[in-house]
């Protein structure tokens, strides 16, 4: 690997990390009660979760971090945290 | 996975709020940007050699020159007649910008430079630790204002960093929280569409700092906002021209402080409920200050679910 004085790295490099290994919990999107609000997209600090369809979102195993945020906010809790087995 | 310009694979802490912040931030100001950033959480975790979490151009340089090097990025683009490519932003965390990186940020407010500073306010140096900065509330527990016999925390109020921007006439400040994201978004495109130097401060909770539970990051944010300790305003001309009115009547600072182990002392140790009053004190100067309390509490509660 060719190392460049100061460094520099390529854009949207990240991808390759693997975060959703630091996982304890895991989300399940229960898909009955959503709204379509997109209040868990929204607050993803990783930006994993998104929408199949309209009232029906799903994330990114691969980069969730199980931090649980898009249960707190979800208005009709839509979203529960369960241990993962792994 | 939705588009975004700030990806997934960054290493933040989960439940981290810079993150959050950093994605509303240039989601909303779109793929015609340079960024640039101050050392701290949010260059250490979304740029890791040799990946990037970025997919627009972004430096970091120096803790304390965020400011000077978006200075010279803007120069350049005015130099090579190529100012209207691209926006130029500069971020830093709460240290990069009201210590370390105050004199780059008043050089680029008093050279005039078309950029919008973004600080992303986490109220601590968390990436080294949890040192106190000099936006660390009062009474707060950090490696560098421990509690203990004599101490409370920390014992300085937070800087008015606003107040600094707005006297050396900027033309656009405003404070936001990521519990409120499409505020955030809102204000960064106003920002964009203003000439000359702009300055949003934005609220981001740090669970691993403030030891709370990484899932409340966004109920410990509002609640920041809805006790008044953390007023949300626009000042346009050193005017203060719109604000964030929160439910009447606001919220006990007690609410806010015991979701946070940073807290946590002024509930165990004898004699912190006068510490909790002077607390309180600062949220009712902000509230009285701002005028941050609602006419009526309804008409918050409808406009909070149209958000």
């Amino acid at each position: 690997m060719k190392v460049i004085l100061g460094g520099l790295a390529q854009p949207a490099t990240s991808l390759a990390n693997n975060t959703g290994t630091w996982r304890n919990y895991i989300p399940v999107f229960l898909q009955k009660t959503c709204t379509g609000c997109t209040m868990c997209a929204i607050v993803c600090p990783e930006g994993c979760v998104y929408s199949v369809e309209k009232r029906k979102f799903t994330f990114d195993a691969k980069y969730c971090k199980g931090c649980g945020m898009c249960a707190a906010e979800c208005p009709v809790d839509d979203i529960e945290m369960v241990m993962e087995e792994k | 996975m939705e588009k975004h310009l700030f990806l997934a694979g960054h290493t933040a802490c989960y439940g981290c709020g810079e993150a959050l912040g950093a994605r509303l931030v240039v989601d909303a100001a779109g793929p015609n940007i340079i960024t640039t950033d101050a050392t701290g959480c949010l260059e250490v975790f979304s740029s890791r050699w040799p990946q990037s979490a970025w997919a627009v151009p972004f430096i970091h340089s120096l803790f304390e020159n965020s400011a000077a090097v978006a200075s010279g990025v803007e120069a350049a683009l005015k130099a090579l007649g190529r100012q209207g490519e691209a926006k130029v932003i500069a971020q830093g965390g709460d240290g990069g910008t009201a210590d370390i990186g105050l004199q780059c940020l008043s050089g680029m407010f008093e050279r005039g430079h078309d950029i919008l500073y973004v600080c992303y306010d986490n109220e601590a140096y968390m990436n080294t630790g949890v040192q106190r900065s000099g936006l660390t509330p009062y009474d707060s527990d950090t490696r560098t204002s421990p509690f203990g016999k004599v101490s409370w925390g920390n014992r300085y109020l937070k800087k008015d960093m606003p107040a600094i921007a707005a006297a050396h006439g900027v033309p656009y400040i405003a404070t936001a929280s990521v519990a409120y994201p499409k505020d955030v978004q809102a204000k960064v495109k106003k920002a964009l569409s203003i000439t000359g130097p702009k300055y949003i401060q934005v609220h981001v909770p740090c669970p691993l700092g403030w030891k709370s539970d990484p899932a409340l990051t966004i109920k410990v944010a509002k609640l920041a906002v809805e006790t008044g300790l953390y007023p949300i305003f626009e000042m346009e001309n050193g005017v203060v021209t719109k604000v964030r009115k929160i439910p009447r009547p606001a919220k006990p600072v007690g609410e806010y402080l015991k979701l946070q182990g940073r807290f946590a002392h002024l509930f165990k140790k004898g004699g912190g409920e006068g510490e909790v009053k002077k607390i309180q004190q600062i949220a009712d100067e902000n509230i009285k200050k701002y005028g941050l309390l609602s006419e009526a509490a309804e008409k918050v509660a409808v406009e909070a679910e149209k958000e």
